[in-house]
């Protein structure tokens, strides 16, 4: 059995203009142990999705429908003290943004130490010794002296790395990171993903890592899907995912990352904008903005369907018959993706 | 942290200095006689001239200036009333405690009305409690504490008989004749809180309203339910614990704004406190008791603000004083 089994997940919310399908039938699962980058543009329903797994939505103005079955049991419908149980204990979550994701006006210690109080019945004491070993661990300076320290006495990378010692504090066997390299710069991006990989050894939890980085995919994750308007488009093993690329979309990501070896006046760009998920676009949701598109693609969402010939997982939703991607897909990766894989 | 009291300290005095002064450039611009005033209706003008030596009125201002500031800091004195010669230290040490009582008990009644309101109201937005809310706090800014007071000791004093329609019963040391104590003085005070909190009630509704809105919001809010904080704890711990820093400080500010703004709940409630004191004291031109009023609510705000000030540096650890 998965760790954590999500089918059909909708998430919509209520507001002035209309309902917004944030989420609009995603299903994947995650093993123990394994980590699942979840890859998309902004507004693609990346991050609602994993803040809907959480509870974490605006229960005022939200509906969520669809399973998220964690070791079996439904997280939808769950009642909040048994959510509670769960939430910071079995799974955690990490933020994009560390600046604002502490309370400014409590001690990190203290945050620490509420988190482990929160799920272990254990003395302040003990707790705060668990505090300060998970400070270390994340490579925080003198951790017994900043253990006393405010969240504004951090830098960025330095708060991230609490974030992601509170966020371990309780053994989790999930962690959810949102972004968690987004707001910080390119070498402390590095850290932190070396730091997340390297605990993930250490603790044995599964992550799923959202990003709209296939950079830092490549890098860390063993399972990928890609998330366009709402929707899964392709996912798989990300050796057979960035090996053989079998979406329109997922090309156009490949596409406009930076190459070194290659000299390009400027990168490739996804043509137009998302759509709105107000009024999602009938047929296949990609369709107004793929080069490729086709009569049937106007009128029929493809469905999620295994590419052939495939060792592994390996699922796209794409109407291009299959010559043609991978004619294309080797066009894309012709430069460098295999290598960074 | 030392110089930055002192730096504070310096400006107080600044501050104070100009205060005072401009105070007097006023009083002497208002063409008004004192003497006369002091001297009585049938005096001569040689009693007049008589009575504006002895108050020290036939000298120029900037002396009459000089003696004031001399015998405030050297002999710690206010000086003598014009209208009784009753010593001003006196006067003031009399109505402090009525403005007083007036100004932290209406702080506290208004922060327990606007509390409960003022979160209730950002938990449940638009909700039935909430539009009630803004209502309150559209009347409550709109009306004058005057008509609020006026209106309050007509219903509540005269026909329903629930309060003392106006006046003031000491806690402590009663005149002769007269009831005090505690119940007394509480009960002579409901009418007067309420009316001088009402103003402030409205504002505090709508700024905590926003506060806590505000704190909700926040990326560490999120981050406290991702830990599986109950509610109760966010609450608590996270949203209040943020939202509250700004009440803080204009709760401290506001409590010395509320020493001016007392004058209009004091003259409807006739009690004898600094507000309706001053007030009689320019109707009789008498300089020393307003000059003494002014010069102690001066020192109060002053100490309050620096209070504040050093308050929120202890509960914000983001701000340390260099």
């Amino acid at each position: 059995m998965a760790l954590l089994d999500v089918k059909d997940l909708k998430t919509h919310f209520r507001t002035d203009d209309g309902i917004v399908k944030a989420v609009d039938g995603v299903s994947f699962s995650v093993e123990k142990g394994r980590t699942l980058g979840i890859v998309g543009e902004s507004g693609s329903g990346k991050s609602v999705t994993c803040l809907t797994i959480m509870g974490l939505n605006n229960r005022r103005n939200t509906i969520s429908s669809g399973e998220a079955l964690w070791k079996g049991e439904n997280l939808l419908t769950m009642s909040p003290r048994q959510l509670r149980d769960i939430r910071g204990n079995e799974i955690a979550m990490i933020f994009q943004d560390p600046m604002t994701s502490l309370n400014p006006v409590h001690t990190v210690g203290r945050q620490l130490v509420e988190a482990i109080l929160l799920h272990q019945d254990v003395t302040k004491a003990a707790a705060r010794a668990r505090s300060l070993e998970l400070l270390k661990a994340v490579g925080i300076p003198r951790a017994e002296q900043r253990i006393d320290d405010y969240p504004h006495q951090f830098s960025g990378g330095m708060r991230q790395r609490v974030m992601i010692a509170m966020a371990l504090v309780n053994n989790p066997d999930l962690l959810i990171a949102d972004e968690p390299t987004t707001a910080l710069d390119v070498t402390t991006q590095a850290q932190i993903l070396n730091l997340m990989k390297r605990l993930q050894n250490e603790f044995g939890s599964a992550i799923i890592l959202i990003t709209h980085d296939l950079g830092v995919v490549a890098e860390v994750a063993d399972d990928v899907a890609v998330m366009y308007a709402a929707r899964v488009q392709e996912e798989g093993d990300v050796r057979a995912l960035f090996n053989r690329p079998n979406h329109p979309y997922t090309w156009g990501l490949l596409g406009s990352l930076p190459r070194l070896n290659q000299d390009v006046e400027r990168l490739v760009q996804i043509k137009g904008q998302p759509p709105s998920l107000l009024f999602p676009p009938k047929g296949c949701r990609f369709h107004p903005r793929c080069p490729y598109v086709m009569p049937i693609c106007r009128e029929t969402e493809p469905e999620l369907a295994l590419v052939p010939e495939q060792e592994g997982l390996h699922r796209t939703r794409c109407h291009l018959d299959q010559a043609t991607k991978d004619a294309e897909a080797q066009k894309v990766i012709a430069g460098t993706l295999a290598e960074a894989i | 942290m030392i110089r930055y009291i002192i730096r504070r300290v310096l400006w107080a005095v600044v501050l104070f200095l100009v205060v005072t002064f401009v105070t007097y450039v006023i009083f002497f611009v208002i063409p008004a006689n004192p003497a006369r005033q002091a001297a009585g209706k049938a005096a001569t003008p040689e009693q007049i001239a008589a009575a504006a030596h002895r108050l020290g009125l036939d000298r120029p201002w900037y002396v009459q200036y000089e003696k004031f500031l001399d015998r405030l800091i050297v002999h710690q004195s206010l000086g003598h009333s014009f209208a009784n010669r009753q010593n001003v230290n006196d006067i003031v040490a009399n109505a402090a405690p009525v403005t007083a009582s007036l100004v932290i008990g209406g702080a506290f009644f208004w922060m327990l009305l606007a509390l409960p309101i003022g979160i209730f109201s950002a938990l449940r937005p638009r909700s039935m409690i909430d539009r009630g809310a803004m209502i309150f706090v559209l009347i409550g800014i709109s009306a004058h504490p005057v008509w609020i007071g006026l209106i309050f000791s007509y219903v509540f004093g005269y026909k329903l008989g629930w309060f003392p329609i106006t006046g003031y019963s000491d806690f402590f040391n009663p005149p002769l004749g007269q009831e005090g104590g505690p119940w007394p003085w509480f009960h002579s005070m409901v009418l007067p809180w309420a009316t001088f909190a009402l103003l402030f009630s409205a504002l505090y509704v709508r700024m905590i309203r926003a506060n806590v809105t505000e704190a909700l919001n926040e990326d560490y809010v999120r981050t406290a339910r991702a830990k599986g904080a109950p509610e109760s704890t966010v609450m608590r711990s996270h949203v209040l614990r943020n939202a509250m820093l700004p009440v803080v400080t204009m709760l401290g500010m506001d409590i010395g704004i509320g020493m001016g703004g007392a004058i209009f709940t004091e003259s409807v409630y006739s009690l004898p406190g600094l507000g309706r004191t001053a007030v009689n004291g320019l109707f009789n031109f008498d300089l020393p008791t307003v000059q003494g009023i002014i010069v102690f609510v001066t020192i109060v705000i002053i100490t309050m603000n620096l209070l504040v000030d050093l308050l929120y540096a202890w509960i914000d650890p983001r701000i340390r004083l260099a």
